[in-house]
């Protein structure tokens, strides 16, 4: 199908984009366009202008910042996939961009148009939650810095107004000799979660001492599951203590069921891969 | 609404004018009437309209024309170069890796990207790159096995021609 009408413009600088998005006249920032061209060719999204942010060098890149690291919004995930940074210490975001789509989506695809775009069933927002990263925002009124716990707000719904740029995600150290991992069951044509899990574990002699579990796909946005977490630590992840964090994880969930799964078995692919998630991770340790 | 845009195809420079909702698809076949980039669905999701843009397999279905300005374009029609195949395209050809042909020209494309980025990949490997194309002919093993043959031309050594 054939998008409506609409006018285009490419910012020139950051500032420049700042400056347009101020505008108030209802522009849409376009990254990769993967979120966006198809909502567009369905007419599910009409604006009126699109502002191409995609050649702001500020935008993109990795880089070492304060022993973590810090991730331009811009960023795609071949970029990610390729940089030496993310996957020496980041294993958990390279379980999830692998997984991202296909090739051709991970070329042009970013990770703050998938962030920002909120999709409750893609990966990054829960990799982000489970690893306790922050979101640079901008606007011309100024900047400001949301937890990923406060950014995703419900489905397509986030943190960021309509005049705000996401410049980068800051993505602090994982604990000195953890580990992390990210398992999701997929829906078959798109790739996106039916349910993913995403976990960083520190342990000692065996036994989990520290745990971080985010889960994705299930609900109308990604959260974090911190009562199932604490239920890990002092255990050594036997099987029956797995069921019972895999449980506690949706606890209180609305899960979703729709066309590709209905909510119980959604409910019994989240015990799954919490679980598979823990164990992968504790087995890098 | 139309604005002159110019594009970088197969090393020539291009002027058309599109509208800014053009899809990198529809210009490259209805107004350069590149034909060889085909459509296969309406969500992004077949691969059959796979170019590379600096070098990277990229759906034009899910591009807009005025995205690709400034960026290489390669369709399946810069790959032969004087009279030559490309070696994926020889290997394609060499190992039976199309039937009717509708997914070929993505695939090509999409494959290329990978061994330019991994030469010497694995039968894992070249599946996983190939999960953006799909085929409803092959059922996928000629094609691994033209990726294998090519990898290994495009190291150095000539395709064999297998019975
Ligand atoms: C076939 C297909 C399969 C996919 N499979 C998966 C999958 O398995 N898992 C998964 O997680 N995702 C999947 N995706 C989605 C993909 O990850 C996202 O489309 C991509 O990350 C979005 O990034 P983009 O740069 O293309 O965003 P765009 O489409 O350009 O933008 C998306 C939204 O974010 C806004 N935006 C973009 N950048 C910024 C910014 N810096 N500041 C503020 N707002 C911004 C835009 O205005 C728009 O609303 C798939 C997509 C396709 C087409
Ligand atoms: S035509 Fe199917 S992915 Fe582009
Ligand atoms: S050869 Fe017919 S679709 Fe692939």
């Amino acid at each position: 199908m054939i998008p409506v009408q609409f006018d285009y413009v490419r910012a020139t600088s950051l500032n420049d984009a700042l400056k347009t998005l101020a505008g108030g006249d209802g522009t849409k920032v376009i990254a990769g366009g993967h979120s966006l061209i198809p909502l567009l060719r369905f007419r599910l999204a009409q604006p009126a202008k699109l502002l191409d942010i995609a050649g702001i060098k500020e935008l993109s890149g990795i880089s070492e910042y304060k022993r973590g690291l810090r991730i331009g919004a811009a960023t795609t995930y071949r970029d990610i996939l390729d940089s030496a940074l993310v996957r020496d210490r980041y294993q958990v975001m390279m379980d999830a961009t692998s997984g991202i789509g296909d090739v051709q989506v991970r070329n042009r695809g970013t990770i703050g148009g998938g962030v920002a775009h909120a999709d409750p069933a893609a990966d990054m927002p829960g990799v982000l939650l489970a690893l306790g990263a922050s979101f640079n925002l901008r606007s011309k009124r100024g900047k400001r810095v949301v937890a990923a716990r406060d950014f995703f707000q419900g489905t397509f719904a986030t943190a960021l107004a309509e005049d705000e740029l996401l410049i980068d995600m800051v993505v602090p150290p994982l604990p000195r000799g953890g580990a992390s991992a990210y398992v999701s069951i997929e829906q078959a044509a798109s790739g996106y979660a039916l349910a993913g899990a995403a976990v960083v574990v520190k342990c000692s002699r065996k036994t989990v001492t520290e745990c971080s579990l985010a889960l994705t796909g299930l609900s109308d946005r990604a959260f974090l599951a911190e009562a199932a977490a604490k239920l890990l630590v002092g255990t050594k992840a036997d099987p029956d203590t797995l069921q019972r964090v895999g449980a506690a994880a949706v606890e209180g969930i609305e899960i979703t069921g729709d066309i590709h799964a209905p909510a119980e078995y959604r409910r019994h692919l989240a015990a799954v891969v919490v679980g598979r998630a823990i164990r992968a991770a504790i087995d890098r340790v | 609404m139309k604005r002159s845009v110019s594009l970088s195809i197969n090393g020539r420079a291009h002027s058309v004018d599109v509208e800014p909702r053009a899809l990198l698809v529809q210009v490259l076949r209805d107004d350069l009437y590149l034909t060889g980039t085909h459509i296969g669905c309406d969500t992004s999701q077949c691969g059959a309209c796979t170019v590379l843009l600096d070098g990277r397999a990229t759906k034009s279905c899910t591009t807009l024309a005025v995205q690709a300005e400034g960026h290489e374009i390669t369709t399946i029609e810069g790959l032969a170069q004087g009279g030559e195949l490309h070696p994926m395209q020889n290997a394609f050809w060499e190992k039976h890796g199309l039937q009717c042909g509708f997914c070929t020209p993505g695939m090509i494309l999409s494959c290329i990207d990978l061994l330019e980025s991994n030469p010497d990949p694995s039968e894992a490997e070249i599946r996983h790159a190939i999960e953006g194309n799909l085929c409803r002919c092959t059922g996928y093993q000629n094609i691994v096995s033209a990726v294998q043959a090519a990898a290994v031309a495009m190291r150095g050594a000539p395709v064999r021609t297998t019975a």
